[in-house]
């Protein structure tokens, strides 16, 4: 299989008062296509600025960033984002919250076609009836399933994930992890999910990758060989395979602390 | 149900504050010169509405026209603070400072730099009192706007104009309604305020004036009772507006 994403030798620092703040060092990763990438790491290493990375957000001041064969200069159509904030637009109906990239990335599709990819996304997540609504009239986990729905509705080649589920209870999140699962299951895409839960990180991840502390670079990667067959189940994080994961993860991060020189900076 | 008390209680609340002002010029037996009593408006409707209706006319379509003015060129200020941090440091001073001359200061000197132009003057001041807080609000709305949201669209390979027009822009309207509310007040005040200080006036303002001068204290009252109905009509004409636009902003009680 093709790499889907390939980040080679990545170093970036960022202009500050201070002078300059290296926050990736030589950091290579590759995600082959349709393969779901987990990235975990200390807080404040980097981990977001490699989304926006991969998003073409921003360039990177040496190394390279590819996306299915292709260097990333500026930002392409082919991703989609979610972030940790629904970034839910108030004015708008979930339903036309969806169908924004589709005003982008295809303004010429009928609207009618629109909706009725929106309408078949929205309801595989189970907000079917929630439609015609304002974000601020549902919860916070039914604004990221909303959030994810309008992050694939274009089918992009990947999917860039920066904690979507970091500010939801821990019921919610489960709930969103399977969500997940199903929404792969229907059109495969590439994933990179940016997390702190190193549950999540084997639950979704084929890969998880560990960042070393700022500036951080790839320390270490773990493929996951999750238990069971077909759509993974939540009771497979309880058996001794992926307590062995979480356990080499664990041991990894506590590595990646110790190799910052001071306390993380947010 | 909630129509009516949502119309009744307002009628009740101003009803209330007329009786009492009636009690409290009765009770202390006050001339119609020291303070006119509800009682003495109707008369001096009835004598000038000729002239409250011209006078009407002509504060408010100077109002409104200032208020468009301050409308057009603070949401274009603000976008400039907004998107510009050079502009924002340059500008910030330079309108505080602005806005803390008092206005009435600037009636003579409008009044020389454009001589004879009533209109022409009125429009402006109503223009420069009520551009501020729009300029403001705008400008803060845009530059505070979150990254992600810009992100959602930027990682689409959106333009700058689309990203404006779709995100930035009703995003921030809620902010500019607020805005708006506050300079309609302004307006109207830039108005009255040319009216009544520049000799040969016109609009309700003037109308106070040769009140005064005629010493015809039921009149002056009658034209404040008629500048604060002309001042609730726009005030709720921008939360019609607001409604209309910004509705979305408006939290669900429950």
């Amino acid at each position: 299989m093709d790499n889907l994403i390939d980040i080679k030798g990545v170093t970036h620092a960022y202009k500050t008062p201070n002078g300059p703040l290296p926050v990736l060092d030589d950091l290579n990763l590759t995600v082959p296509e349709g393969e779901f990438a987990a990235v975990v790491g200390p807080s404040g290493c980097g981990k977001s600025t490699l989304t926006r990375l991969v998003a073409g957000l921003m360039k990177p001041d040496r190394g390279e960033v590819w996306l299915h064969g292709e260097l990333v200069k500026s930002p392409r159509k082919t991703v989609g984002m979610a972030f940790q904030n629904p970034v839910m637009l108030e004015w708008r109906t979930i339903l036309q919250n969806v169908i924004l990239p589709l005003e982008i990335v295809a303004p010429s599709m009928p609207s009618a076609d629109r909706k009725a990819r929106a309408m078949e996304l929205l309801s595989l997540v189970g907000l079917e009836g929630f439609e015609n609504k304002r974000p601020s009239e549902l919860s916070g986990g039914m604004r990221q399933r909303a959030s994810l729905c309008r992050a694939i509705v274009h089918k992009p080649d990947v999917l860039i994930m920066d904690e979507p589920f970091g500010a939801l209870d821990a019921f919610t999140r489960e709930d969103l992890w399977q969500t997940m699962h199903q929404l792969r299951a229907n059109e495969p895409f590439t994933a990179v999910l940016i997390t702190h839960d190193l549950r999540e990180s084997v639950y979704l991840g084929d890969q998880v990758i560990v960042l070393s502390g700022r500036p951080a670079t790839t320390q270490f990667v773990l493929d996951v060989g999750y238990p069971g067959e077909g759509l993974r189940q939540l009771d497979g994080l309880y058996t001794p395979q992926c307590a062995e994961m979480l356990a080499t993860l664990r041991d990894q991060i506590r590595i990646a602390q110790g190799r910052q020189p001071g306390p993380a900076v947010h | 149900m909630r129509m009516a008390q949502k119309i009744g209680v307002p009628i009740l609340a101003i009803g209330l504050f007329v009786a009492f002002w009636e009690f409290l010029v009765w009770a202390n037996g006050w001339p119609d010169y020291v303070m006119a009593s509800p009682s003495d408006l109707p008369k001096a409707y009835a004598r000038f509405w000729e002239l409250f209706l011209v006078g009407s006319w002509q504060t408010l379509w100077r109002t409104v026209a200032g208020l468009g003015l301050a409308v057009i060129f603070g949401t274009l200020l603000g976008m400039i603070m907004g998107f510009s941090r050079i502009a924002r440091d340059g500008l910030y001073p330079l309108l505080v400072g602005f806005n803390a001359v008092p206005k009435a200061t600037l009636v003579p000197v409008l009044a020389l730099l454009f001589i004879g132009q009533h209109n022409f003057n009125t429009v402006l001041m109503a223009f420069l009192i009520s551009f501020f807080p729009i300029a403001v609000s705008v400008g803060i709305g845009l530059s505070t706007l979150e990254p992600e949201y810009r992100d959602i669209l930027r990682s689409l390979g959106a333009s700058k104009v689309t990203i404006f027009r779709k995100i930035a822009l009703p995003k921030t309207l809620p902010e500019f309604f607020g805005a708006l509310k506050v300079s309609v007040t302004l307006a109207f005040i830039g108005t009255n305020l040319v009216e009544i200080i520049s000799p040969h006036g016109r609009g309700l303002g003037a109308l106070f004036l040769s009140g005064q001068t005629n010493s015809n204290y039921p009149l002056m009252f009658a034209v404040l009772i008629a500048l604060a109905v002309l001042g609730i009509l726009l005030y709720y004409g921008v939360v019609a507006l607001e409604k209309i636009f910004a509705g979305w902003a408006e939290r669900l009680q429950g």
